[in-house]
Parts: C-alpha cells; structure tokens; sequence
C-alpha cells in the first residue's frame, strides 16, 4: 500500500495486558501479588494485593495475656525479630508504667542494632538478587547474619525467633562470652562492608539500573506515612530515635544519613550509610555497658505469673525505629489480663501505599527492583 | 546383602527393596575390570533422590531458614537439592514452608498440580503441618495435607537448618524405598490432580479433601 | 508540643459548639465535624499535623471506634489521638484519605476487619480477607468456622 505524507498511516490495534506477578514468583519477597496492567512492556496500573500470609495476630492477641503474644511478635517482621520484641515491650512498658534497669537497655539497644545490622544487610542481598545476580550477595549476606545469629542463639536459645524481651527488662542476662563476641563481630564488620561496597557501590550494572528509577518526592512520602530508610532517601530527616528519645539512644552519638533524590540508589546507599553508623552505636554501647540488673523487680513478677499482671486500663501508642521503620504498637486495656484491642501498626504495609506511583511509567524489570528496595516483610504486612 | 566389601557405588542403595540377586563373586570380578552391575530400579532411585529440585515456595518464616540452608553454612546443594527452581513444571519437590492461609491455599493446590510426576511434598515447620501457634485463627489453614499428600513432615518454628537437611534425608530414603512396578505415576489412567478449594463466605469450600485427609486421624511416627 | 488540655481548648474555640470532648489524652470528634477537623489540624501552621502514623478500627460493644494517630515531620512533635466513632448497624465515617494518603490502606482494613465504611475513600474493598468473604472478623460478637472453644477462653 502506497501512503503519501499527507495521509496518516494506520496504527496497530493495541490492548492492554493485564499480568500477574505472583503470589508464587521468586522475586516478591514472599506472598504477595501485584495485578499489573501492561502496554507493552510499561507498567499503566499497578494494584497490590495482599492477605496471604494474613495469620490473625491481631485477633489472637485478644485472647492471650499480654505476655503470650511476644512469641507472636517475633514473626510479624521474621527477619528482625528483637526489635518486633522491643516495640512491643516499649508500648506496654509505656502503658503499665514500668521502668528498665540500665543494663537491660544497653542490651536491648546491642541487640536492636545487631538486628538492623542483619536486616540491611539482607536487604541489600535480596535487592541484588531481584536485579539478576543470582545468589552471590545473598551468600555475603548470609554468612554474616549467621555469625550475629550464632550470638542471638546464645542468649536467647534459638536463631531467628528469639522471644527475648520481657516488660521491664530482658529474658535473662547475658553470658559472659556475649560482649567479647559481639566486640569482635562488630569490629570484623566494616571490613565486610568496605567488601560489599567495593562490588556493589560503583558498580555500573547497578547504578545503570537503579538510578533515576522508582524515584519519591518528600511530599508524597510525608502525605502517605513512609517511614524509615525510605523516607530518609527523600531527603526528610525523620528518625524516630532522635525524635522520640525512646529508651537509651540519647547518650549515643551518630548521625541520621539521608539522600537527595529518593530512588532506588538511593535507598540502598543510605542502608549501608546506616549500617555503618549502627557499627558506631554498637561500639559505644559494648564500651559502656553496666553492670546491674536485667529484669526489673515488677517485670520479673509480671514474667513469672503473666495472669497476675493487669496494667491500668487506657490505651497507649508506642514506636520505634525499626529497621523497616515506623513500627507501632495500639494497645488497649480494660484492666483484665489480656488486651481489649491489639493493633500493629507495620511500617512494610504503609511503605506499599506509594508502590503504584513510583512504578508508574517504567517496565516490569524495575517494578521488581523497586519491591525490593521498598524492604517489605510479607508478615509484616499482613500480620 | 550388598555392602559387605567396601563398594562405593552400590553402598547407599542397602534400603532400596529388590536388590539385584546377581553373584558377589562375579560382581566383584567384573568391578575389577570397571563394569559395574546393578539394578535399573537402583539406578533409577539413585539419580532420583541425589538431584531433588526443589520449587521456590517460601510463604513465611521458614523460608528464610530454607534459604539459609542453601546458603554457604548448611550447604544444601551438595545433596542435590540446591537448585531451586522458579517454575513448577520443572520442579520435582515442593517445600511448603510457612503458614498456609485460606486465602493461599487454593494456589498451593493448583501449584501442586502444575507439578509434573514424580512429585513429593515436605511440610516445613509446624504451621503448615497442622497450623501451628496461628492455628486458632480464622484465615489460618490448619496444615496443607488437607488438601495434597504430604511425603515429610518437619517440625520446628522454625526448624534449623540441620532439621531441614535431616527432612531432606529421610525424603531421599524414601525415594530410595520406592519400588518402580508399584509406584503411582506408572500406572495406568492415574492423574494425580488434587481439586483446589473455593473461597466460601466464612473459610473454605470444601474444608477438607475427604481423600486425602481424614479429620482425627492417628498417624504412626516413623523416626 | 501543646498539651491535650490546650489542643481541647483551641479545637472548641474554632469549631464552638461541635461536641468535642477529651478523654484522657485522647480528643474526641464527633463524625460529622471530622473532615473539616482534619483539615485545620492538617494546615493551621501552629499545628501542622502532616502525618498521619496510624489509624486502627476498635469494636466496643455499643459502638464502633476509630483512632487516629498524628504527629507533625515539620516540627517534629507529636503524638495527638483523635477518636471518632460511630453505631455499629449504619457505621460511616468520613473518609481522610484524601487529606492524609497513609490512610488509604489503613481505611481498607478497617472496613474489612472491623467493618467502618469510609465515605469518600478511592477504593473501599477488602485488603487482607478475600472479596467473597462475608463477615467483619475482628467484631467481638464474630464466629469462626473452626471455632474450637468459645472467644475468650484460651
């Protein structure tokens, strides 16, 4: 067929395909599935679903002492189980009244930087292996959050989901072996990082493919409620330990990095900025551990016979920074030993309210890299 | 009994039934010369359970522990296990690892049906045997042998590594136990096609495959 | 960081009238005054209750309640508790999706596990139970199938 210029050529009839990727695929981090509308090979409408792994926390509390549920926290964000222990504890310390001898919290705080330790470094191997390098970071990762669980095993008696915390303090005090080790793992650990780094940081793989994409503006992020490292890659400088002066972390001295343009590079490179001021506060705290008391004397009470403790009734809000970020805690207590309303408030389930607008535009390959730089733990987000 | 010199080969093949009845004496002679004599069922178990592929199918807590396994520590691939496989029709091994939901369930099904014979199934972990500390929910499936045969069953919240590693042996004496005249996929007509749940207004439709599961049932624990 | 007590007084002498009360330290809207509530705290510069943190449906047996949490990033303070509630048969509360954005899943599952309808919300549909499912699982006077002991006998 012959067309001058002044005819307009026919167009191809497109349609829209509409795809799902997962529950079931290798790179969702879990059970999580985003209907996404495709022109092409670029992403028109993304729409999360969720509800897999929804596991009825909330309304199992209800019927459990206030003490039952600890072991339930520790699988809200499996990955980071003590600082789940840790917000919990904060929350109903907050609402009981409870106060923490000093050596509990430079435990807890040890222990909740061990954690965002792990869990960046997990992330960063999850990231990686999302974007096509199959397995090798993720064995760095690995051998390094093997080294930190052995300790976690120690005191508490099991890897992952370690139920250490108790209200007014921890579990049981630390072996003698625990701050030796944990100097050597935390002097070890920047030597890890400049390795890590060294294949990662500058490498033109990853900055070709996580530059300029899944970028955030501050404002959007502030309207939606992300929190954590994703906010700070904004360029917001919102961390809540230095917002809320939540237990220890005034006596520590580190800084809150944030980034400047709000995509995935960014959030990766403002993960290993906070790994490295996590080392920072790690070595102040072994320095200047106390001796003393784990367990404060109405807290052991409340331990030994958790039927017997009954905080006042009301209701409490309390957060922290964990890893991911935001993680709150909604209690309510009419006065009875178990709670009226228990509500976790994740900071993976918010985060995922801006998955639609930062993959608006680009191809499926990146809406992969963006899920896993956005850090969610599927059982966080369904609880 | 085989095994009384030292034959590497023929040496983890003791538990498999119908063990070849040629003469030691000749069998030795010929392994000298570099002939090896065996059984086709022998061999064919043995290429079987020493390259278990295993589907990715993490739900929740386990799976991390399932990856740890294959990481560097708890090496899983030097049993054979260690390539795991994006896509169920490739797979031969489904580790259902994590809690099994209601609203997951149906695709768990359907996933064990795309998966081509001979398949097995372990259940990691002690929320997707029986529902675990969740199992007082109500969106909270009380173990996937409701719906699917399961080969293993795994205990642990979550198990360690080694545990994982130990389920990973026995399944392989189980393959090893596997007679080929007698085994499922062989005979005639037999689909092994579960049908998948529906979602019904207060959990599942049916709550259980009567031929498959049947509730209050004891099983024998075989250690 | 103003005090409940001052956020009470400054909420009555803008909104005279309304039936905001205190309790504890929460405050509480009645439903129809909430949208434009939200508002004034979003924008009155001594405010500026930019985020919005959390938002959680409770169930008290007469009526249905939803609390919300707000702290302000520009000014770094923080916490207030606003506490609006409505009748379990006909339960509607405005919607402050379009104020505060966080509040788009959290919403969701405030319908789909307590059972609030948010007017105004972009996309009410269930979040975390599937769409054919007919009940609001967190309600206090909820059955489920397998229910091996009665609720609160654990």
């Amino acid at each position: 067929m012959e067309h001058t210029l002044s005819e307009p050529t026919p167009t191809l009839d497109t349609q829209m395909l509409e795809v799902n990727l997962g529950p079931q695929h290798p790179s969702t981090h879990g059970v999580f599935r985003m209907n996404v509308t495709l022109d092409g090979e670029t992403i028109v409408k993304l729409k999360p679903v969720m509800g897999y792994l929804h596991r009825n926390h909330e309304k199992l509390a209800e019927n459990m002492t206030w003490l039952a549920s600890m072991p339930f926290t520790d699988r809200l964000d499996y990955i980071c189980s003590m600082t789940n222990n840790f917000a919990y504890a904060l929350a109903v310390e907050k609402l009981a009244g409870l106060e923490v001898p000093e050596r509990a919290q430079y435990i807890r705080v040890i222990v909740a930087e061990l954690t965002r330790l792990v869990n960046h470094t997990l992330l960063i191997g999850f990231l990686l292996n999302d974007l096509g390098a199959f397995f090798t970071p993720i064995l760095y990762a690995f051998r390094e959050r093997e080294k930190i669980l052995d300790l976690f095993e120690t005191i508490s008696g099991s890897r992952m989901m370690c139920n250490f915390f108790r209200f007014g303090g921890v579990k049981q005090d630390v072996t003698e072996d625990f701050i030796p080790r944990a100097k050597d793992i935390i002097q070890r650990y920047p030597k890890f990082l400049d390795e890590f780094e060294q294949l990662l940081t500058t490498n033109e793989i990853l900055m070709a493919r996580c530059q300029n994409v899944g970028i955030l503006s501050k404002e959007l992020a502030v309207a939606s409620g992300i929190s954590g490292p994703m906010l700070r890659a904004t360029g917001v400088p919102y961390d809540i330990r230095k917002v809320d002066h939540y237990s220890i972390y005034d006596r520590f001295a580190f800084r809150v990095p944030i980034g400047a343009m709000g995509d995935v590079y960014d959030r990766y490179f403002v993960r290993i900025l906070e790994m490295r001021e996590s080392i920072k506060i790690l070595e102040q705290a072994v320095r200047e551990i106390p001796e003393g008391d784990f367990l404060s004397a109405k807290g052991a009470a409340g331990a030994k016979a958790p039927r017997t403790f009954k905080p006042p009734k009301g209701d409490v809000y309390g957060r922290i920074e964990a890893p991911k970020g935001e993680l709150g805690f909604y209690l309510v207590s009419d006065g009875s030993p178990k709670p009226y309303r228990y509500h976790v408030r994740p900071p993976s389930f918010i985060n995922l309210t801006v998955l639609e607008d930062m993959t608006l535009g680009h191809k499926v390959a990146d809406a992969v890299a963006i899920l896993g730089s956005i850090d969610i733990v599927l059982g966080e987000v369904d609880r | 009994m085989l095994g009384s010199e030292s034959q590497p080969l023929t040496e983890h093949m003791e538990t498999a039934a119908n063990t070849s009845e040629i003469d030691q004496g000749l069998k030795s002679e010929l392994q000298k010369k570099g002939i090896v004599v065996t059984a086709i069922q022998d061999l064919y178990n043995w290429g079987r359970r020493s390259s278990i592929w295993p589907l990715q199918f993490g739900l929740a807590c386990c799976a991390i522990e399932m990856i740890a396994t294959a990481c560097a520590r708890y090496d899983m691939d030097r049993f054979g296990a260690g390539l795991f496989r994006a896509s169920p029709r490739q797979a031969d091994l489904m580790i259902v690892a994590g809690t099994v939901t209601k609203k997951m369930a149906p695709q768990v099904v359907r996933l064990y049906n795309q998966m081509p014979e001979p398949k097995y199934c372990i259940t990691m972990g002690a929320c997707s045997i029986s529902g675990g500390p969740f199992k007082d929910g109500y969106n909270v499936l009380r173990g996937i042998d409701r719906y699917i045969p399961v080969d293993v069953h795994l205990p642990g919240c979550p198990p360690r590594p080694e545990a994982l590693l130990h389920g990973l042996m026995k399944l392989q004496e189980k393959i090893d136990s596997q007679v080929i005249e007698k085994t499922e996929w062989y005979q005639k007509g037999l689909k092994r096609e579960f049908p998948v749940p529906e979602f019904g207004p207060n959990g599942l439709n049916p709550p259980y495959n009567p031929e498959v599961f049947t509730p209050g049932q004891q099983r024998p624990i075989t250690v | 960081m103003k005090s409940p007590e001052d956020i009470y007084h400054d909420l009555e002498a803008k909104f005279p009238g309304a039936g905001i009360t205190r309790e504890g330290n929460a405050i509480v809207v009645p439903k129809e005054k909430w949208a434009e509530t939200a508002v004034f705290l979003k924008e009155n510069p001594e405010y500026a209750l930019d985020y919005l943190s959390c938002v959680t449906g409770v169930d008290y047996k007469e009526y249905l309640e939803c609390v919300y949490h707000l702290y302000s990033l520009q000014k770094k303070t923080g916490l207030v508790t606003i506490k609006v509630r409505t009748d379990r048969q006909k339960s509607e509360l405005p919607s402050v999706t379009p104020i505060w954005r966080s509040a788009e899943f959290q919403e969701r599952e405030a319908y789909d596990l307590v059972g609030i309808h948010f007017q105004g919300h972009p996309d009410l549909r269930r979040i975390l139970m599937w769409d054919g499912f007919q009940h609001h699982p967190l309600r206090k006077d909820y059955v489920q199938e397998n229910q091996d002991r009665p609720p609160g006998e654990f």
